[in-house]
Protein backbone atom coordinates (compact mmCIF):
# COMPACT_ATOMS: atom_id res chain seq x y z
CA UNK A 1 0.00 0.00 0.00
CA UNK A 2 2.80 2.43 0.77
CA UNK A 3 4.53 1.63 -2.36
CA UNK A 4 1.26 2.79 -4.39
CA UNK A 5 0.94 5.73 -2.12
CA UNK A 6 4.53 6.93 -3.29
CA UNK A 7 4.24 6.02 -7.25
CA UNK A 8 1.13 8.59 -6.82
CA UNK A 9 2.60 10.93 -4.89
CA UNK A 10 5.61 10.84 -7.69
CA UNK A 11 3.31 10.91 -10.67
CA UNK A 12 1.57 14.21 -8.37
CA UNK A 13 5.42 15.33 -8.23
CA UNK A 14 5.92 14.82 -11.62
CA UNK A 15 3.26 16.73 -13.47
CA UNK A 16 3.61 19.79 -10.99
CA UNK A 17 7.05 20.14 -12.50
CA UNK A 18 5.44 21.29 -15.66
CA UNK A 19 4.73 24.61 -14.45
CA UNK A 20 4.44 26.27 -17.34
CA UNK A 21 2.31 23.48 -19.46
CA UNK A 22 0.11 23.95 -16.99
CA UNK A 23 -0.17 28.13 -16.76
CA UNK A 24 -1.05 27.56 -20.35
CA UNK A 25 -3.26 24.79 -19.99
CA UNK A 26 -5.22 26.79 -17.53
CA UNK A 27 -5.47 29.47 -19.71
CA UNK A 28 -6.90 27.18 -22.59
CA UNK A 29 -9.61 25.86 -20.31
CA UNK A 30 -10.50 29.27 -19.23
CA UNK A 31 -10.53 30.72 -22.75
CA UNK A 32 -12.98 27.35 -23.97
CA UNK A 33 -14.95 27.85 -20.61
CA UNK A 34 -15.95 31.33 -22.27
CA UNK A 35 -16.97 29.85 -25.61
CA UNK A 36 -18.84 27.11 -24.26
CA UNK A 37 -20.75 29.15 -21.36
CA UNK A 38 -21.75 31.79 -24.24
CA UNK A 39 -23.11 29.04 -26.52
CA UNK A 40 -24.98 27.66 -23.46
CA UNK A 41 -26.05 30.63 -22.91
CA UNK A 42 -27.89 31.38 -25.97
CA UNK A 43 -29.16 27.93 -26.16
CA UNK A 44 -30.78 28.24 -22.59
CA UNK A 45 -32.16 31.94 -23.38
CA UNK A 46 -34.38 29.91 -26.25
CA UNK A 47 -35.31 27.22 -24.05
CA UNK A 48 -35.32 27.63 -20.46
CA UNK A 49 -34.60 24.26 -18.20
CA UNK A 50 -33.06 22.41 -20.88
CA UNK A 51 -32.74 19.07 -20.44
CA UNK A 52 -33.74 19.44 -16.48
CA UNK A 53 -31.00 22.60 -16.49
CA UNK A 54 -31.42 26.21 -15.58
CA UNK A 55 -29.19 28.49 -16.99
CA UNK A 56 -27.23 28.80 -14.27
CA UNK A 57 -26.47 24.75 -13.66
CA UNK A 58 -25.97 24.77 -17.39
CA UNK A 59 -23.27 27.10 -16.83
CA UNK A 60 -21.80 25.28 -13.88
CA UNK A 61 -21.95 22.23 -16.14
CA UNK A 62 -20.00 24.23 -18.96
CA UNK A 63 -17.27 25.10 -16.21
CA UNK A 64 -17.07 21.57 -14.73
CA UNK A 65 -16.53 20.18 -17.90
CA UNK A 66 -13.77 22.46 -18.14
CA UNK A 67 -12.39 21.94 -15.03
CA UNK A 68 -12.86 17.61 -15.19
CA UNK A 69 -11.12 17.49 -19.09
CA UNK A 70 -7.54 16.75 -18.16
CA UNK A 71 -8.37 14.99 -14.44
CA UNK A 72 -10.60 12.33 -15.83
CA UNK A 73 -8.21 12.76 -18.92
CA UNK A 74 -11.67 12.43 -21.17
CA UNK A 75 -9.40 13.48 -24.12
CA UNK A 76 -6.94 10.79 -23.02
CA UNK A 77 -3.40 11.80 -22.74
CA UNK A 78 -2.81 10.37 -19.24
CA UNK A 79 -0.64 7.29 -18.56
CA UNK A 80 -1.34 5.26 -21.59
CA UNK A 81 0.90 7.02 -24.25
CA UNK A 82 3.58 5.51 -21.68
CA UNK A 83 2.49 2.33 -21.38
CA UNK A 84 1.61 1.29 -25.00
CA UNK A 85 5.14 2.78 -25.50
CA UNK A 86 7.02 0.44 -23.02
CA UNK A 87 4.99 -2.42 -24.60
CA UNK A 88 6.12 -1.64 -28.07
CA UNK A 89 9.40 -1.25 -27.39
CA UNK A 90 8.98 -4.53 -25.00
CA UNK A 91 10.31 -2.35 -21.88
CA UNK A 92 7.19 -3.64 -20.25
CA UNK A 93 8.98 -7.13 -19.34
CA UNK A 94 11.39 -4.94 -17.17
CA UNK A 95 8.38 -3.30 -15.22
CA UNK A 96 7.20 -7.47 -14.60
CA UNK A 97 10.20 -7.79 -12.96
CA UNK A 98 8.86 -4.97 -10.38
CA UNK A 99 8.27 -6.30 -6.87
CA UNK A 100 4.50 -4.10 -7.77
CA UNK A 101 1.33 -5.31 -9.82
CA UNK A 102 1.33 -3.41 -13.05
CA UNK A 103 -2.13 -2.35 -12.76
CA UNK A 104 -2.46 -0.94 -9.34
CA UNK A 105 1.34 0.45 -10.33
CA UNK A 106 -0.21 2.35 -13.37
CA UNK A 107 -3.55 3.34 -11.22
CA UNK A 108 -1.84 4.72 -8.46
CA UNK A 109 0.07 6.91 -10.68
CA UNK A 110 -2.73 7.63 -12.92
CA UNK A 111 -4.40 8.99 -9.68
CA UNK A 112 -1.63 11.20 -8.64
CA UNK A 113 -1.28 13.06 -11.79
CA UNK A 114 -5.24 13.34 -11.86
CA UNK A 115 -5.07 14.63 -7.90
CA UNK A 116 -2.73 17.09 -9.09
CA UNK A 117 -4.98 18.11 -12.72
CA UNK A 118 -7.37 18.68 -10.46
CA UNK A 119 -6.10 21.43 -8.45
CA UNK A 120 -3.57 22.31 -11.42
CA UNK A 121 -6.01 23.07 -13.70
CA UNK A 122 -9.47 22.64 -11.99
CA UNK A 123 -9.47 24.97 -10.00
CA UNK A 124 -8.38 28.58 -11.43
CA UNK A 125 -11.07 27.88 -14.60
CA UNK A 126 -13.82 27.27 -12.05
CA UNK A 127 -12.85 30.21 -10.36
CA UNK A 128 -12.92 32.28 -12.75
CA UNK A 129 -16.33 31.12 -14.26
CA UNK A 130 -17.72 31.33 -11.22
CA UNK A 131 -16.35 35.62 -11.15
CA UNK A 132 -17.17 35.80 -14.53
CA UNK A 133 -21.28 33.79 -14.64
CA UNK A 134 -23.59 32.95 -12.15
CA UNK A 135 -23.26 29.62 -11.28
CA UNK A 136 -24.57 27.28 -9.37
CA UNK A 137 -21.98 26.24 -6.49
CA UNK A 138 -23.25 23.73 -3.40
CA UNK A 139 -23.93 25.33 -0.01
CA UNK A 140 -23.35 21.80 1.92
CA UNK A 141 -20.17 20.71 2.54
CA UNK A 142 -21.45 17.24 2.00
CA UNK A 143 -22.03 17.55 -1.76
CA UNK A 144 -18.54 19.01 -2.02
CA UNK A 145 -17.76 15.80 -0.83
CA UNK A 146 -19.60 13.74 -2.67
CA UNK A 147 -18.47 15.58 -5.65
CA UNK A 148 -14.72 14.67 -4.85
CA UNK A 149 -15.59 10.89 -4.22
CA UNK A 150 -17.57 11.04 -8.00
CA UNK A 151 -14.69 12.50 -9.46
CA UNK A 152 -12.56 10.02 -7.96
CA UNK A 153 -14.48 6.89 -9.33
CA UNK A 154 -14.40 8.83 -12.37
CA UNK A 155 -11.12 8.62 -12.73
CA UNK A 156 -10.94 5.23 -11.99
CA UNK A 157 -13.64 4.28 -14.34
CA UNK A 158 -11.53 6.04 -17.14
CA UNK A 159 -8.14 4.75 -16.11
CA UNK A 160 -9.86 1.23 -16.53
CA UNK A 161 -10.92 1.93 -20.13
CA UNK A 162 -7.52 3.50 -20.82
CA UNK A 163 -5.66 0.25 -19.44
CA UNK A 164 -7.57 -1.58 -21.98
CA UNK A 165 -6.99 0.85 -24.92
CA UNK A 166 -2.78 0.29 -24.02
CA UNK A 167 -3.05 -3.61 -23.36
CA UNK A 168 -4.34 -3.69 -26.77
CA UNK A 169 -0.93 -2.38 -27.74
CA UNK A 170 0.07 -5.97 -27.27
CA UNK A 171 -2.02 -7.22 -30.42
CA UNK A 172 -1.75 -4.08 -32.39
CA UNK A 173 2.03 -2.96 -31.71
CA UNK A 174 0.74 0.33 -32.62
CA UNK A 175 -2.15 1.18 -30.08
CA UNK A 176 -2.67 4.73 -32.03
CA UNK A 177 -6.14 3.73 -33.68
CA UNK A 178 -7.48 2.19 -30.39
CA UNK A 179 -6.70 5.56 -28.69
CA UNK A 180 -8.21 7.70 -31.79
CA UNK A 181 -11.62 5.39 -30.77
CA UNK A 182 -11.19 5.89 -27.23
CA UNK A 183 -10.88 9.50 -27.66
CA UNK A 184 -13.62 9.84 -30.14
CA UNK A 185 -15.96 7.52 -27.75
CA UNK A 186 -15.05 9.71 -24.32
CA UNK A 187 -15.17 13.30 -26.00
CA UNK A 188 -19.02 12.09 -27.29
CA UNK A 189 -20.31 9.96 -24.74
CA UNK A 190 -19.00 11.87 -21.28
CA UNK A 191 -21.17 14.88 -22.16
CA UNK A 192 -18.27 17.15 -22.77
CA UNK A 193 -19.66 18.10 -25.84
CA UNK A 194 -23.60 18.72 -24.16
CA UNK A 195 -25.06 17.14 -21.48
CA UNK A 196 -26.04 13.92 -21.99
CA UNK A 197 -29.78 14.99 -20.67
CA UNK A 198 -30.09 16.66 -24.28
CA UNK A 199 -29.05 13.60 -26.00
CA UNK A 200 -31.86 12.60 -27.74
CA UNK A 201 -34.41 9.13 -27.75
CA UNK A 202 -32.17 6.30 -27.75
CA UNK A 203 -28.71 7.78 -28.18
CA UNK A 204 -29.26 9.72 -25.09
CA UNK A 205 -30.71 6.11 -22.97
CA UNK A 206 -27.38 4.49 -24.47
CA UNK A 207 -25.50 7.05 -23.83
CA UNK A 208 -26.03 7.31 -19.65
CA UNK A 209 -25.35 3.89 -19.54
CA UNK A 210 -22.13 3.58 -21.14
CA UNK A 211 -19.09 4.06 -18.58
CA UNK A 212 -18.50 7.41 -20.02
CA UNK A 213 -21.15 9.09 -17.97
CA UNK A 214 -18.85 8.54 -15.01
CA UNK A 215 -16.54 10.73 -16.22
CA UNK A 216 -18.94 14.22 -16.09
CA UNK A 217 -22.12 13.62 -16.39
CA UNK A 218 -22.36 12.25 -12.79
CA UNK A 219 -19.92 14.16 -11.16
CA UNK A 220 -21.41 16.77 -12.55
CA UNK A 221 -25.15 15.91 -11.35
CA UNK A 222 -23.56 15.52 -8.19
CA UNK A 223 -21.66 18.81 -7.84
CA UNK A 224 -25.56 20.16 -9.08
CA UNK A 225 -27.29 18.63 -6.04
CA UNK A 226 -29.59 16.77 -8.72
CA UNK A 227 -28.07 13.37 -6.99
CA UNK A 228 -29.37 12.87 -3.66
CA UNK A 229 -30.74 10.34 -0.62
CA UNK A 230 -31.06 7.78 -2.88
CA UNK A 231 -30.66 8.92 -6.15
CA UNK A 232 -26.96 9.85 -5.00
CA UNK A 233 -26.31 6.01 -3.59
CA UNK A 234 -26.98 5.01 -7.08
CA UNK A 235 -24.53 7.15 -8.91
CA UNK A 236 -21.89 6.20 -7.23
CA UNK A 237 -23.08 2.03 -7.07
CA UNK A 238 -23.04 2.63 -11.48
CA UNK A 239 -19.58 4.38 -10.98
CA UNK A 240 -18.12 1.44 -8.94
CA UNK A 241 -19.67 -1.09 -10.85
CA UNK A 242 -18.51 0.34 -14.29
CA UNK A 243 -14.97 0.36 -12.22
CA UNK A 244 -14.74 -2.96 -10.78
CA UNK A 245 -15.99 -4.28 -14.33
CA UNK A 246 -13.47 -2.81 -16.08
CA UNK A 247 -11.03 -3.49 -13.79
CA UNK A 248 -11.49 -6.74 -14.04
CA UNK A 249 -11.40 -7.53 -17.53
CA UNK A 250 -8.08 -5.03 -17.47
CA UNK A 251 -6.76 -7.97 -15.11
CA UNK A 252 -7.82 -10.91 -17.81
CA UNK A 253 -6.57 -9.28 -20.51
CA UNK A 254 -3.31 -8.31 -18.73
CA UNK A 255 -2.98 -11.95 -17.76
CA UNK A 256 -3.67 -12.85 -21.55
CA UNK A 257 -1.26 -10.54 -22.75
CA UNK A 258 1.33 -11.84 -20.15
CA UNK A 259 1.43 -15.39 -21.13
CA UNK A 260 2.32 -13.85 -24.55
CA UNK A 261 5.32 -12.17 -23.51
CA UNK A 262 6.50 -15.25 -22.09
CA UNK A 263 5.96 -17.03 -25.32
CA UNK A 264 7.59 -14.49 -27.15
CA UNK A 265 10.69 -14.73 -25.00
CA UNK A 266 10.51 -10.59 -23.51
CA UNK B 1 12.61 34.21 -52.19
CA UNK B 2 11.70 31.41 -53.63
CA UNK B 3 13.58 29.34 -51.11
CA UNK B 4 11.11 28.71 -49.30
CA UNK B 5 7.92 27.36 -50.74
CA UNK B 6 10.87 25.35 -52.41
CA UNK B 7 11.86 24.25 -49.45
CA UNK B 8 8.55 23.08 -47.53
CA UNK B 9 7.32 21.43 -50.88
CA UNK B 10 10.12 19.01 -50.97
CA UNK B 11 9.58 18.13 -47.66
CA UNK B 12 5.92 17.77 -47.76
CA UNK B 13 6.32 15.87 -51.08
CA UNK B 14 8.60 13.78 -48.52
CA UNK B 15 6.14 13.22 -45.78
CA UNK B 16 3.49 12.53 -47.96
CA UNK B 17 5.43 9.97 -50.04
CA UNK B 18 5.81 8.33 -46.37
CA UNK B 19 2.23 8.67 -45.53
CA UNK B 20 1.64 6.90 -48.74
CA UNK B 21 3.44 3.56 -47.85
CA UNK B 22 1.31 2.85 -45.62
CA UNK B 23 -2.27 3.67 -47.76
CA UNK B 24 -5.02 1.83 -45.04
CA UNK B 25 -3.45 3.65 -41.91
CA UNK B 26 -3.80 6.66 -43.97
CA UNK B 27 -7.44 6.43 -44.82
CA UNK B 28 -7.74 5.61 -40.87
CA UNK B 29 -6.75 8.45 -39.66
CA UNK B 30 -8.21 10.97 -42.17
CA UNK B 31 -11.50 9.42 -41.73
CA UNK B 32 -10.55 9.84 -37.99
CA UNK B 33 -9.73 13.04 -38.55
CA UNK B 34 -13.08 13.67 -40.13
CA UNK B 35 -15.25 12.22 -37.55
CA UNK B 36 -13.16 14.40 -34.89
CA UNK B 37 -14.20 17.46 -36.52
CA UNK B 38 -17.45 16.35 -37.15
CA UNK B 39 -18.23 16.11 -33.39
CA UNK B 40 -18.41 19.96 -33.57
CA UNK B 41 -20.82 19.88 -36.01
CA UNK B 42 -22.96 17.10 -34.32
CA UNK B 43 -23.19 19.33 -30.92
CA UNK B 44 -24.50 22.02 -33.05
CA UNK B 45 -26.75 19.95 -34.91
CA UNK B 46 -27.97 18.05 -31.10
CA UNK B 47 -28.74 21.90 -30.15
CA UNK B 48 -30.65 22.68 -33.21
CA UNK B 49 -32.86 19.53 -32.54
CA UNK B 50 -34.26 21.47 -28.62
CA UNK B 51 -34.49 24.85 -30.84
CA UNK B 52 -34.87 26.87 -34.05
CA UNK B 53 -32.91 29.49 -33.93
CA UNK B 54 -29.21 30.21 -31.93
CA UNK B 55 -28.52 34.14 -31.07
CA UNK B 56 -31.33 34.78 -33.83
CA UNK B 57 -29.73 32.78 -36.52
CA UNK B 58 -31.15 29.72 -38.30
CA UNK B 59 -29.42 26.52 -38.68
CA UNK B 60 -28.29 26.99 -42.23
CA UNK B 61 -27.00 29.93 -41.49
CA UNK B 62 -24.80 28.77 -38.13
CA UNK B 63 -23.52 26.04 -40.69
CA UNK B 64 -22.58 28.88 -43.40
CA UNK B 65 -20.46 30.33 -40.30
CA UNK B 66 -19.29 26.92 -39.36
CA UNK B 67 -18.38 25.67 -42.43
CA UNK B 68 -16.28 28.59 -43.62
CA UNK B 69 -14.43 28.95 -40.18
CA UNK B 70 -14.00 25.18 -40.16
CA UNK B 71 -12.59 25.12 -43.88
CA UNK B 72 -9.96 28.27 -43.57
CA UNK B 73 -9.19 26.57 -40.32
CA UNK B 74 -8.42 23.05 -41.65
CA UNK B 75 -6.20 24.39 -44.67
CA UNK B 76 -4.56 26.42 -42.00
CA UNK B 77 -4.25 22.92 -39.76
CA UNK B 78 -2.96 21.69 -43.10
CA UNK B 79 -0.34 23.33 -44.20
CA UNK B 80 1.40 25.25 -40.65
CA UNK B 81 -0.65 23.17 -38.47
CA UNK B 82 2.82 21.23 -37.58
CA UNK B 83 4.42 24.78 -36.17
CA UNK B 84 3.03 23.60 -32.74
CA UNK B 85 5.62 21.25 -32.21
CA UNK B 86 7.93 23.96 -32.35
CA UNK B 87 8.15 23.81 -28.40
CA UNK B 88 8.93 20.18 -28.13
CA UNK B 89 11.83 20.58 -31.09
CA UNK B 90 13.36 23.35 -28.86
CA UNK B 91 13.39 20.85 -25.48
CA UNK B 92 14.60 17.73 -27.15
CA UNK B 93 17.16 20.01 -29.02
CA UNK B 94 16.23 18.50 -31.86
CA UNK B 95 15.67 22.60 -33.67
CA UNK B 96 19.63 22.35 -33.78
CA UNK B 97 19.19 19.92 -36.83
CA UNK B 98 16.95 22.39 -38.90
CA UNK B 99 18.71 25.57 -38.24
CA UNK B 100 22.19 23.77 -39.86
CA UNK B 101 20.35 22.93 -42.98
CA UNK B 102 20.39 24.94 -46.14
CA UNK B 103 16.78 25.82 -45.83
CA UNK B 104 14.62 28.59 -43.99
CA UNK B 105 13.91 27.29 -40.51
CA UNK B 106 10.39 27.91 -40.92
CA UNK B 107 9.57 26.42 -43.53
CA UNK B 108 11.06 23.22 -42.28
CA UNK B 109 8.99 23.91 -39.15
CA UNK B 110 5.82 24.50 -40.91
CA UNK B 111 6.26 21.23 -43.50
CA UNK B 112 7.49 19.18 -40.45
CA UNK B 113 6.12 15.82 -40.26
CA UNK B 114 3.24 17.12 -42.86
CA UNK B 115 -0.34 14.94 -41.98
CA UNK B 116 -2.56 14.63 -45.18
CA UNK B 117 -4.75 13.35 -43.12
CA UNK B 118 -5.32 16.66 -41.95
CA UNK B 119 -7.44 16.78 -45.46
CA UNK B 120 -9.96 15.49 -43.25
CA UNK B 121 -10.61 18.12 -41.35
CA UNK B 122 -10.66 20.63 -44.85
CA UNK B 123 -13.19 18.14 -46.28
CA UNK B 124 -15.49 18.74 -43.31
CA UNK B 125 -15.42 21.88 -43.20
CA UNK B 126 -16.15 22.04 -47.16
CA UNK B 127 -18.62 19.30 -46.90
CA UNK B 128 -20.87 21.96 -44.13
CA UNK B 129 -19.78 24.64 -46.20
CA UNK B 130 -21.83 23.39 -49.68
CA UNK B 131 -24.48 22.27 -47.89
CA UNK B 132 -24.73 25.75 -45.94
CA UNK B 133 -24.83 27.33 -49.38
CA UNK B 134 -27.54 25.46 -50.96
CA UNK B 135 -29.79 25.73 -48.01
CA UNK B 136 -29.73 29.50 -47.75
CA UNK B 137 -31.95 31.54 -49.52
CA UNK B 138 -29.57 33.98 -50.71
CA UNK B 139 -30.02 36.59 -53.45
CA UNK B 140 -26.98 36.13 -54.85
CA UNK B 141 -24.90 38.50 -56.60
CA UNK B 142 -21.42 38.36 -58.04
CA UNK B 143 -19.91 40.62 -55.49
CA UNK B 144 -21.60 37.80 -52.82
CA UNK B 145 -20.60 34.90 -55.19
CA UNK B 146 -16.81 36.29 -54.76
CA UNK B 147 -17.24 36.85 -51.17
CA UNK B 148 -16.91 32.98 -50.41
CA UNK B 149 -13.05 32.12 -51.77
CA UNK B 150 -12.21 35.40 -50.69
CA UNK B 151 -13.25 34.93 -47.36
CA UNK B 152 -11.81 31.45 -46.85
CA UNK B 153 -8.62 32.39 -48.28
CA UNK B 154 -8.22 35.36 -46.31
CA UNK B 155 -9.31 33.19 -42.95
CA UNK B 156 -6.65 31.02 -43.77
CA UNK B 157 -3.82 33.31 -43.81
CA UNK B 158 -4.90 34.80 -40.55
CA UNK B 159 -5.23 31.63 -38.80
CA UNK B 160 -1.73 30.80 -40.17
CA UNK B 161 -0.15 33.64 -39.48
CA UNK B 162 -1.58 33.02 -35.51
CA UNK B 163 -0.38 29.52 -35.69
CA UNK B 164 2.98 31.30 -36.75
CA UNK B 165 2.65 33.71 -33.96
CA UNK B 166 2.09 31.01 -31.63
CA UNK B 167 5.12 29.09 -32.70
CA UNK B 168 7.84 32.20 -31.98
CA UNK B 169 5.90 32.51 -28.34
CA UNK B 170 7.05 29.10 -28.35
CA UNK B 171 10.69 30.51 -28.28
CA UNK B 172 10.21 31.78 -25.00
CA UNK B 173 7.69 29.44 -23.19
CA UNK B 174 8.60 26.28 -24.88
CA UNK B 175 5.67 24.59 -22.68
CA UNK B 176 3.21 26.99 -23.83
CA UNK B 177 1.59 25.36 -27.02
CA UNK B 178 -1.61 24.99 -24.95
CA UNK B 179 -1.68 28.97 -25.09
CA UNK B 180 -1.34 28.52 -29.37
CA UNK B 181 -4.14 26.23 -29.05
CA UNK B 182 -6.27 28.28 -27.19
CA UNK B 183 -5.99 31.32 -30.06
CA UNK B 184 -6.84 28.64 -33.03
CA UNK B 185 -8.80 25.90 -31.81
CA UNK B 186 -10.05 28.41 -29.60
CA UNK B 187 -10.93 31.02 -32.16
CA UNK B 188 -12.43 28.27 -34.69
CA UNK B 189 -14.74 27.60 -32.03
CA UNK B 190 -15.39 30.49 -31.26
CA UNK B 191 -16.33 31.72 -34.75
CA UNK B 192 -18.39 28.47 -35.52
CA UNK B 193 -21.24 30.33 -33.45
CA UNK B 194 -22.72 33.21 -34.78
CA UNK B 195 -21.09 36.80 -33.01
CA UNK B 196 -24.19 37.72 -31.49
CA UNK B 197 -24.10 34.92 -28.89
CA UNK B 198 -21.35 36.00 -27.19
CA UNK B 199 -20.73 39.14 -25.15
CA UNK B 200 -19.67 42.82 -26.98
CA UNK B 201 -16.69 43.18 -25.36
CA UNK B 202 -15.49 39.86 -26.52
CA UNK B 203 -16.87 40.44 -30.18
CA UNK B 204 -15.06 43.94 -29.80
CA UNK B 205 -11.86 41.73 -28.49
CA UNK B 206 -11.77 39.71 -31.67
CA UNK B 207 -12.46 42.57 -34.29
CA UNK B 208 -9.95 44.94 -33.13
CA UNK B 209 -7.21 43.34 -31.29
CA UNK B 210 -7.16 39.55 -32.40
CA UNK B 211 -8.71 39.99 -36.12
CA UNK B 212 -10.65 36.41 -35.49
CA UNK B 213 -13.70 38.48 -37.09
CA UNK B 214 -11.89 39.09 -40.47
CA UNK B 215 -11.92 35.24 -40.64
CA UNK B 216 -15.78 34.93 -41.54
CA UNK B 217 -18.22 36.86 -39.65
CA UNK B 218 -17.45 40.01 -40.47
CA UNK B 219 -17.86 39.16 -44.75
CA UNK B 220 -20.21 36.39 -44.11
CA UNK B 221 -22.62 38.74 -42.08
CA UNK B 222 -22.50 41.01 -45.65
CA UNK B 223 -23.16 37.48 -47.58
CA UNK B 224 -26.34 36.84 -44.99
CA UNK B 225 -27.56 40.73 -45.29
CA UNK B 226 -27.18 40.79 -41.26
CA UNK B 227 -26.35 43.50 -39.12
CA UNK B 228 -22.67 43.73 -37.64
CA UNK B 229 -23.24 43.65 -33.49
CA UNK B 230 -21.15 46.21 -32.94
CA UNK B 231 -22.69 48.32 -36.01
CA UNK B 232 -19.59 48.56 -38.23
CA UNK B 233 -20.12 49.59 -42.21
CA UNK B 234 -20.59 47.19 -44.58
CA UNK B 235 -17.63 48.00 -46.62
CA UNK B 236 -15.41 46.32 -43.72
CA UNK B 237 -16.99 42.85 -45.05
CA UNK B 238 -14.09 43.73 -47.74
CA UNK B 239 -11.14 44.28 -45.82
CA UNK B 240 -10.38 40.28 -44.66
CA UNK B 241 -7.84 40.34 -47.10
CA UNK B 242 -5.12 43.34 -45.93
CA UNK B 243 -5.96 42.29 -42.81
CA UNK B 244 -4.59 39.04 -43.96
CA UNK B 245 -1.52 40.72 -45.40
CA UNK B 246 -1.05 43.15 -42.41
CA UNK B 247 -1.30 39.09 -39.66
CA UNK B 248 1.44 37.85 -42.10
CA UNK B 249 3.65 40.61 -41.36
CA UNK B 250 3.34 41.33 -37.95
CA UNK B 251 3.84 37.19 -37.88
CA UNK B 252 6.76 36.82 -39.55
CA UNK B 253 8.07 39.96 -37.61
CA UNK B 254 7.33 37.92 -34.60
CA UNK B 255 9.20 34.89 -35.99
CA UNK B 256 12.32 36.55 -36.64
CA UNK B 257 12.39 38.01 -33.27
CA UNK B 258 11.67 34.56 -31.22
CA UNK B 259 14.38 33.11 -33.94
CA UNK B 260 17.01 35.91 -32.89
CA UNK B 261 16.33 35.19 -29.14
CA UNK B 262 16.47 31.41 -29.54
CA UNK B 263 19.41 29.74 -27.25
CA UNK B 264 19.73 26.09 -27.91
CA UNK B 265 19.78 23.51 -24.62
CA UNK B 266 22.62 22.23 -25.57
CA UNK B 267 21.39 19.15 -25.06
Amino acid sequence: MRLYAAVAAGAFRRHATYRIATAAGVFTNTVFGFIIAYTYTALWDERPHLGGYDLSQALTYAWLGQALLTTCAIMGGGFEDELMERIRTGDVAIDLYRPADLQLWWLAADLGRAGFQLLGRGIVPMGVGALAFDLALPGRPLIWLAFLLSVFLGVVVGFGVRYLVALSAFWLLDGAGAGHVSFLAGMFFSGMLLPLTLFPGLLGEIARVLPWSSLLQIPADVFLGRRTGWGLIEAFAFQIGWALALLALGRLLQAVAMRRVVVQGG
Amino acid sequence: MWEGPRAYGLIVAMWVRSTMTYRTSFALTALANFAVTGFDFVTILLMFSHVDRLGGYSLPEVAFLYGAAGTAFGLTDLFVGSTDRLGRRIRDGTLDTLLVRPAPVLAQVAADRFALRRLGRVTQGLLVLGWALTALDIAWTPLKVAMIPMMVLSGTAIFASLFVAGAAFQFWAQDAAQVQHSFTYGGNTLLQYPPTVFAKDLVRGVTFVLPLAFVNWLPALYVLDREDPLGLPDWVAFLPPVVAAGCCALAGLAWRAGLRAYRSTGS
